[in-house]
Formats: C-alpha cells, sequence, structure tokens
C-alpha cells in the first residue's frame, strides 16, 4: 500500500474541532509536505492518516517513541518485527543475527552515525536520536512514510542528508514540515493546513517560498 | 494552616491516636527492664560468634529459604502481573498478600509439618501477591508511544520485550533486589514458628538469657543486609537461586494423609463437620465474633493506629539525621547507621527483644513499629531532602528543618505512611504471636488449641480488615492527591 483516499478526516479534542472535515488524496509517487503554524493540525493530521491506513506505513513522530534503554540496534530493528518469529526476535534480544546487524549499520552509515550501533539510545544527543527514528521507519520500508518533523533537531547539512535519503527510500510521502525551503526542495507536493483546513494544495514547482508564507 | 487538607488528615490521625493511648494497655511490666536492657545491649557489643555451631547453619538456611521464596514468589508474580487488569486477579492477589507469611507458615505447618516446603510457601505466596501488583503498576509506567509505532502484525511477546521490559528494566530490578532484603528478614522471622532460620537461635537465645550469643545473630544478620550489594550481583544470581534449594535442610517428611486431613475435616467449621445444623453455626460463629474476633479487632486497630502515628513523629524527628542540609559527617554518618539497623530489623525481632525486656503490653509493639517503621521513611524521605536546592541565604538549623524542609517533603512523607498503613496493620496483628492481644493471639491461641476452623475464620478476618485498611489509605492518599510510588 501507498497512496491513499481518505475522504473525510476529523479529529477533536475535548469537544474541539482541531482537524477537518478535510478529504486528502495521495497518489503513489506524490512527496507530500505539510505546511502551516504551529497548532495548524499537522501533527493530528498525520496521526489520523496513520490510523486510517491501518498503520501500514513508516511513522516518524514528533515524540519519536523510541525505547530509551534499548541500544540503536534494537530501536531500528524493532521496525522489522512482524517479519519475524517470537523465537527470532526474543535471540534477537539477547544476540542479534549477523544480517541484520549489517543491515541496520548500512541503513545508520546512510545517515551519518554508523559508529552508534550499540549506544542505548537514552544517552544519544537530540539529532541523533532523530536519526534513529527515521532509521527505524526506514527500515520498517513500509510504502508509506509519514514523518511529523523529521529533522528539527538537525544541523543545516544532516538535515539536508536526512531529508535526501527519505527522498530516495520513500517515493510516497506526507512529511510535516515548518521549512519552507526544505519543503519545496524535497517534496514535489504542498499542502497548506490553516486552523485544521487545507488552505493551500498544488505542486511545488508551481509555489515559490512567498506563496507559502501567506499561511503564517 | 489548618485550611489545609493534609495538616488536617495528620491532626485526626494524631487525635485517634491520642485517645487509642487512652485505652490501650501501655506499661511495662518486667521487674528490672533497664537492668534487662543493659545486659542485651552489653551482649551486642560483646557478641559471641562462636557458641553455638548451629549459627552459621542459620544464616544459611535463612539466606536459602529467602532465595528460593522470593524467586518463586517474583517469576509467579509477573506471571499475574500480565494478567492483573482482570478484577479476579486483582482480588486473589490482593487476598494472599493479605495475609502475612507467618500465618502462611502457621498454615502449611498444620499439613505440611517441619518440611522446607513449610517455610518457602509462607514466602512465596505473600510475595507473589505484592510482586504481582507492584510489576503491574511498573510496567503500566512504560511509555505506551514506542508499541504503537511497531508494525501492526507484530507478536504480543516480541512487543512486550522489546518496547515494555526494557523501559521497565531497572525498576524491576530495583524492586526485586528490594525485596529480596525483605525476604531475608521475612525468612528470619519464619524461625520463630519453629523453622530453622535466625529466628529459631535467636528465640533459644534468648529464654536462656545468652545475650552474647543474640547479639552475635543480630550483628551477623545486620552485616548480611548491609553487604547485599556486594554478594547480590547479576551473574551470581542463578548460581545462588540454583543452589538455594540444596541449604533449605530436609526437616521432616510430609505426611499426606495430614494435608487430606486439614481440607477435609480440621478447617470445616466445627458445627458444619457434626451436623449441628444453620443454629449450631451461627452460635459457633457468634462466639468466635465476641471472644475472639472484636476483641482482637479492636485490639489490632488500636495498636495500628498509634503505631502509625509513632513512626510518622519518629520518621519526622529522623530524617534530619541523614539529610546533607543539617550537620557534618560524621553525624550523618551515625544517623545512617542508625536509621539502616533500624529498618533492617524486622518489626517482629524487635518486638520480641523489647517484649523481652519489658514485659508484656502494648508497648514494646509500639516502639517496634515506630522504630521498623520511622527508620524507613525517615530513610527515604532524608534522601529525598538531599536533592533540594535550598537558596544561598536560606535560614539555618530549626527554622531550617520547620520552614525550608518539612513543608516541601510533607506531601511525600504522608504518600509514605499512608502506603504503610496497611504494612503495618498486618504486622501489628502478627505480633499477636508474642503474646499481645492482636489477631494474631487469637489465631495462635486457636491453633493450640487445636481449633483450625477458628484460627482460618480469624486469619480470614485478618486478611478483610487489611484489606479494608489498603483501600481506605488508597481512599485518602487519591483524596490528598498524594503521588505514590512502589519503593517501600
Amino acid at each position: 500500500m501507498s497512496g491513499f483516499d481518505l475522504p473525510s478526516l476529523t479529529a477533536s479534542f475535548s469537544g474541539e474541532r482541531v482537524v477537518g472535515p478535510l478529504s486528502l488524496t495521495v497518489k503513489q509517487g506524490e512527496q507530500v509536505a505539510l505546511v502551516g503554524k504551529s497548532g495548524a493540525g499537522k501533527s493530528t493530521l498525520i496521526r489520523l492518516i496513520h490510523e486510517q491506513v491501518n498503520r501500514n506505513s513508516s511513522l516518524v513522530p514528533q515524540e519519536l517513541g523510541l525505547v530509551n534503554a534499548l541500544p540503536v540496534f534494537h530501536n531500528v530493528f524493532m521496525g522489522q518485527l512482524d517479519r519475524h518469529s517470537v523465537w527470532y526476535n526474543t535471540m534477537s534480544l539477547i544476540r542479534p543475527f549477523t544480517a541484520d546487524k549489517t543491515a541496520v549499520r548500512e541503513l545508520l552509515a546512510d545517515l551519518g552515525m554508523p559508529e552508534k550501533l550499540w549506544i542505548p539510545t537514552a544517552s544519544l544527543s537530540g539529532g541523533q536520536r532523530q536519526r534513529v527514528a527515521v532509521a527505524r521507519a526506514m527500515y520498517r520500508n513500509a510504502g508509506l512514510l509519514l514523518a511529523d518533523e523529521p529533522v528539527s533537531a538537525l544541523d543545516g547539512p544532516m538535515a539536508h542528508l536526512v531529508m535526501k535519503r527519505l527522498k530516495e527510500y520513500f517515493t510516497t510521502s506526507v512529511i510535516a514540515l515548518h521549512d519552507v525551503e526544505m519543503a519545496l526542495t524535497y517534496c514535489n507536493r504542498i499542502v497548506g493546513i490553516q486552523d485544521g483546513q487545507v488552505a493551500l494544495d498544488d505542486t511545488s514547482d508551481r509555489l515559490t517560498a512567498a506563496d507559502i508564507m501567506s499561511l503564517y | 494552616m489548618f485550611s489545609y487538607p493534609t495538616v488536617r488528615t495528620s491532626l485526626i490521625f494524631l487525635a485517634i491516636a491520642v485517645a487509642g493511648l487512652l485505652a490501650a494497655d501501655i506499661a511495662i511490666t518486667a521487674s528490672n527492664p533497664w537492668r534487662d536492657l543493659g545486659n542485651f545491649f552489653l551482649g551486642v557489643v560483646t557478641p559471641n560468634f562462636f557458641s553455638s555451631e548451629g549459627l552459621m547453619t542459620a544464616l544459611l538456611r535463612t539466606v536459602a529459604f529467602a532465595f528460593v521464596g522470593v524467586a518463586l514468589g517474583s517469576v509467579a508474580g509477573f506471571m499475574l502481573s500480565l494478567v492483573y487488569r482482570f478484577l479476579p486477579v486483582r482480588i486473589f492477589c490482593a487476598f494472599i498478600r493479605a495475609i502475612h507469611e507467618l500465618f502462611w507458615a502457621l498454615i502449611f505447618l498444620q499439613f505440611f509439618g517441619f518440611h522446607p516446603l513449610t517455610g518457602v510457601l509462607a514466602i512465596a505466596i505473600p510475595y507473589s501477591g505484592i510482586f504481582a501488583k507492584v510489576y503491574s503498576e511498573i510496567l503500566e509506567e512504560a511509555d505506551p508511544e514506542p508499541g504503537r509505532l511497531l508494525p501492526p502484525g507484530t507478536g504480543v511477546i516480541a512487543a512486550f520485550l522489546y518496547t515494555r521490559i526494557p523501559d521497565c528494566w531497572v525498576q524491576l530490578r530495583t524492586y526485586t533486589a528490594y525485596r529480596l532484603e525483605c525476604g531475608l528478614r521475612s525468612s528470619a522471622i519464619l524461625g520463630f514458628v519453629g523453622l530453622p532460620t535466625l529466628g529459631f537461635y535467636l528465640e533459644s537465645a534468648f529464654s536462656q538469657g545468652l545475650y552474647s550469643d543474640a547479639g552475635a545473630m543480630l550483628i551477623l544478620f545486620y552485616v548480611l543486609i548491609a553487604t547485599m550489594p556486594l554478594w547480590v550481583k547479576p551473574k551470581l544470581l542463578p548460581i545462588y537461586i540454583l543452589g538455594a534449594p540444596f541449604f533449605l535442610g530436609d526437616g521432616l517428611p510430609i505426611v499426606w494423609g495430614n494435608v487430606e486431613r486439614f481440607f477435609t475435616q480440621d478447617i470445616i467449621p466445627s458445627p458444619i463437620r457434626q451436623g449441628e445444623g444453620l443454629a449450631g453455626l451461627t452460635s459457633w460463629f457468634g462466639d468466635l465474633m465476641v471472644h475472639q474476633a472484636l476483641p482482637g479487632i479492636w485490639n489490632t486497630v488500636i495498636l495500628t493506629q498509634i503505631a502509625l502515628v509513632g513512626t510518622g513523629i519518629l520518621a519526622l524527628l529522623l530524617f534530619p539525621l541523614i539529610s546533607n542540609h543539617f550537620g557534618g559527617p560524621i553525624r550523618r554518618t551515625s544517623g545512617h547507621v542508625f536509621l539502616v539497623i533500624a529498618r533492617s530489623t524486622p518489626e517482629y525481632i524487635l518486638a520480641y527483644i523489647l517484649l523481652q525486656l519489658w514485659g508484656p503490653s502494648m508497648l514494646p509493639a509500639v516502639v517496634a513499629l515506630a522504630l521498623h517503621n520511622g527508620g524507613i521513611i525517615g530513610h527515604l524521605i532524608g534522601r529525598q531532602t538531599n536533592n533540594i536546592k535550598l537558596r544561598g541565604d536560606a535560614v539555618k538549623g530549626f527554622s531550617r528543618y520547620s520552614w525550608e524542609l518539612v513543608p516541601r517533603v510533607y506531601r511525600s512523607f504522608l504518600a509514605f505512611l499512608f502506603y504503610r498503613w496497611e504494612i503495618i496493620m498486618r504486622e501489628t496483628a502478627i505480633l499477636g504471636i508474642l503474646g499481645i492481644y492482636t489477631l494474631g493471639f487469637y489465631v495462635d491461641s486457636a491453633i493450640q488449641n487445636i481449633q483450625f476452623d477458628r484460627a482460618m475464620m480469624l486469619i480470614l478476618i485478618t486478611a478483610l480488615l487489611n484489606i479494608g485498611v489498603d483501600a481506605l489509605g488508597r481512599y485518602i492518599r487519591r483524596k490528598l492527591a498524594l503521588q505514590t510510588m512502589p519503593t517501600c
């Protein structure tokens, strides 16, 4: 599964509507940037899509959702727990298999942190933690990427590296971004969210940074 | 100040305890208590480690029973914690942990006799109930987010192992280690009902007036507990757990006929056994309530309330001993030693010693309960104050204590106190075996009179009383919005 067609998305918190009703259709091959002010409903929308596609997506939530006590390897390996037997998973917890170690190490090398494989995630910096969550999503390798500010804690070059990798790995994606330039560079469609509604929806090549800035 | 609900609650409890003091039997009845106390302390400072060859065996058995009992309890408790959300499981666990280790031992003694299984089960059963509750609380605290991010189709077991256990591992380990320490105490006091652990030798040393032998035993026990971080290592644990069953001793063989008789005859209320019908049962139960249960409940409740307030006062007085907001390193070191001794000595042993010295009344029990529990809470609160950063120009001395520290720790102090309420009541009931007229006294006498039906009914009543106090304690903590954590 990669694209989706969700006709009526709504979300309310304690009786107050935060998102929708809106409909969103994403076709395979579309890399969508969600832009808009903080509080506009981007994170909620990402969560909502995740639930609506029955969690068949690689998700990078803003809170990352890492198991702090486990090393980087296991946090990434968690992306494929559904593909192995209980015994294989339990063994991997105690003594990971070489093939998995190689795969995870390569993935981390792609993200510029190959040497951190056995460090507990609790002792990593914010940017490194974010890359572990990205690596987990890549390892999960679902057809669709849903990411909520996946590079917010990374500095310039590293943020570009990670966005480039995400663009290569996932042909279909919905990524919430606050950096407008980044959105125009790495996504081919821009969806602007304002007060829980779609306020802008166009392909990147027909938009400029100024068009998007009107949302803020 | 009276507008604070915490202060008002404290004053109500204080008033109840004072009223209880008027009704309670508090006296020193021994003819020369201070000479006895002096002799005892003389014994402690002149310990005799070589008089009895049984001492080392007793120590070994104490450790062995603790390891086997706690290991079984933690495995069973862990299993139960996985299904703890089901009400019947919760009720079952509340029930088995409401019955004190010594009561369990008394029950098993009646049909297993002096078999190692008696001691092992006496620890394992109540501990599994406690482990189930605390483990499930710890597991519930785990961050649910990683679990939600797993790919759909991930097995329940894999999800549990990857997202729950690692998050809670440290807490689970710390709590289990703490429980092992409790297990050593439980194991030691099982000797008082005749199992071959420390309590047995302590009792015989005392009854012969061999205070130096008793002193040696107590010192070894403190050393054993204080050095736990040195000899309880994760790598050595499998060796201990596999080896411990071989050091439980042989005891006496189980007579299975006794087991059957116990369940099919002994514990059936006698009117039913003898076919006296409902009228007989009613009068049996009425007699039990009037002559045993009600006096037992009355004394247990009074003693518990006095001991609870005593614990609180002592904890508030003791915590500055280890707080680094006061005094120098010498005072803090001796404070630490005192608090370690106070909390390492099982209430039961303290009460036993004081009872020997002061004669029978509620006083030894109150002092023992307050010292032990006050030591535990004082230690926890003292450690908590060490995390408080005061402003540079904060007042010193008593004003620092009363204006800066007590107000800051008072809520968690109350939380600990109400958490231990149920534990204090469980201990109060059991101290009856020593001759104080709480529920344990009536249970013990019923067993001595071979009235197991009455004993079981009284144990059941004790359990219900504990469950009631536990619920009341939780209600008050919730009402006052006191945070609690499974630390003691």
